[in-house]
């Protein structure tokens, strides 16, 4: 006698391990976008006048802000590392020279190429400062 | 047959998941303590109740060996295949055992195939040459490099443990899913093969590659390191570059489909 049973699936499967590393991820992302809004609201001020853009410059410098920012590039950092994790999923698959290029090395490239790429912002940042 | 008397001091305890279409309404747990050895799988421990304790347990296996994909099972909540997973005879909590999650459950152990054999039918799982040939004209040629760009998708034994890890194949049964994309990838990813727009067709649909939000713990419990989560991933791609060539030429198309 058939009968098959389907099982309901658990609604929170999102918040559980192994999926809570997936959730995390993508959550990240929203983190990212409130940074980016933050530096919008910064562009908008500057183009309003002098008065909006120090408010703004005060805004970025209150004990609020910095604990923002701290939770942003904790975010960020996190976000860099899972982004480059899953790449390799998300491409063909790499071969160079007649031989499969393993996903680890891609992983690690593109996690080097994000850190070279902010210390040379940042060198930068430090350079053209007055 | 392993349980040998010199080891039947040694006892584990483990939980399986009955479910008897004839007499349950629900699945219910049931425990069963056997005697284990140090190098016991959990294929033999269910071989072992079967033979020794309940006859009446349900479950699928063949090979023991981890190429015949048939007992494929929910081991403490993981999907892994009982003949790989070692019982641990130290644990002191029993092992809990259940079928493939995701899947209707026939009987016991043992789930529904037939819909994850539907969708490996309709994907066209063979070649499709783009110049047929006969045998007088010789074999079709591809160099090792064309070979490693699909050959891990090739090792893919149906086992539907990447199924039982996908959340999006338990929200939505229609998503052609992970095992389904690992092939479809092996057959459009062969310099041999000019079938793309057809499987493409598959892909590009809301059952197909969109359906994934790249997880990825497919990959995770893959048994043979398929990696069915980059097979999905990169028909995203695909399916996005074939929406904005779709205004080219058909030539361009496919040229880049082969």
């Amino acid at each position: 006698m058939r009968r098959p049973y389907l099982r309901p699936i658990d609604s929170l499967w999102w918040a559980k391990p192994p999926y809570l590393a997936y959730t995390l991820r993508e959550a990240a992302g929203i983190a990212i976008a409130a940074y980016a809004l933050v530096l919008l609201a910064g562009v908008i001020c500057l183009a309003l006048d002098e008065n909006a853009y120090s408010a703004w410059l005060r805004f970025l410098a209150s004990r609020w802000s910095l604990a923002l920012h701290a939770i942003f590039l904790i975010a960020m950092l996190f976000h860099v590392w899972t982004w480059f994790a899953i790449m390799p999923k998300t491409m063909p698959r790499l071969v160079i020279g007649g031989r499969y290029v393993e996903p680890r090395f891609i992983t690690a490239a593109g996690i080097v190429i994000a850190a070279l790429a902010s210390f040379v912002l940042l060198a930068i940042a430090l350079w053209v400062r007055p | 047959m392993m349980a040998a008397e010199s080891t039947a001091e040694r006892r584990v305890t483990i939980e399986v998941l009955r479910y008897r279409p004839d007499q349950d309404t629900a699945p219910v747990i049931q425990a069963y303590e056997i005697p284990c050895t140090e190098d016991m799988s959990v294929l033999q421990a269910l071989q072992y109740i079967k033979d020794h304790v309940d006859g009446t347990l349900s479950f699928r296996w063949s090979c023991r060996m981890a190429i015949c994909g048939s007992c494929g099972m929910m081991i403490d909540g993981k999907p892994q295949l009982a003949c790989q997973t070692i019982l641990r005879a130290g644990d002191a909590r029993p092992l809990r055992i259940e079928p493939l999650k995701h899947f209707p459950i026939e009987r016991d152990l043992v789930v529904t195939v037939s819909e994850f054999v539907s969708k490996i039918e309709s994907i066209y799982p063979f070649i499709i040459p783009k110049t047929p040939r006969t045998p007088a004209e010789g074999e079709y040629l591809q160099t090792p490099a064309e070979l490693a760009r699909f050959e891990n998708f090739t090792d893919c034994i149906n086992c539907m443990l990447c199924y039982a890890a996908c959340p999006q194949f338990g929200e939505n049964p229609d998503f052609l899913g992970p095992g389904a994309f690992a092939l479809l990838q092996r057959y459009n990813g062969d310099s041999r093969d000019a079938g793309h727009d057809k499987r493409m067709a598959l892909v590009h649909t809301e059952n197909g590659a969109w359906s994934c939000t790249a997880v990825g713990y497919c990959s995770d419990v893959c048994p043979k390191h398929v990696d069915p989560a980059n097979a999905v991933n990169q028909n995203k791609t695909n399916s996005a570059l074939d929406f904005f060539f779709r205004f080219l030429p058909r030539r361009g198309r496919s040229e880049r489909g082969a």
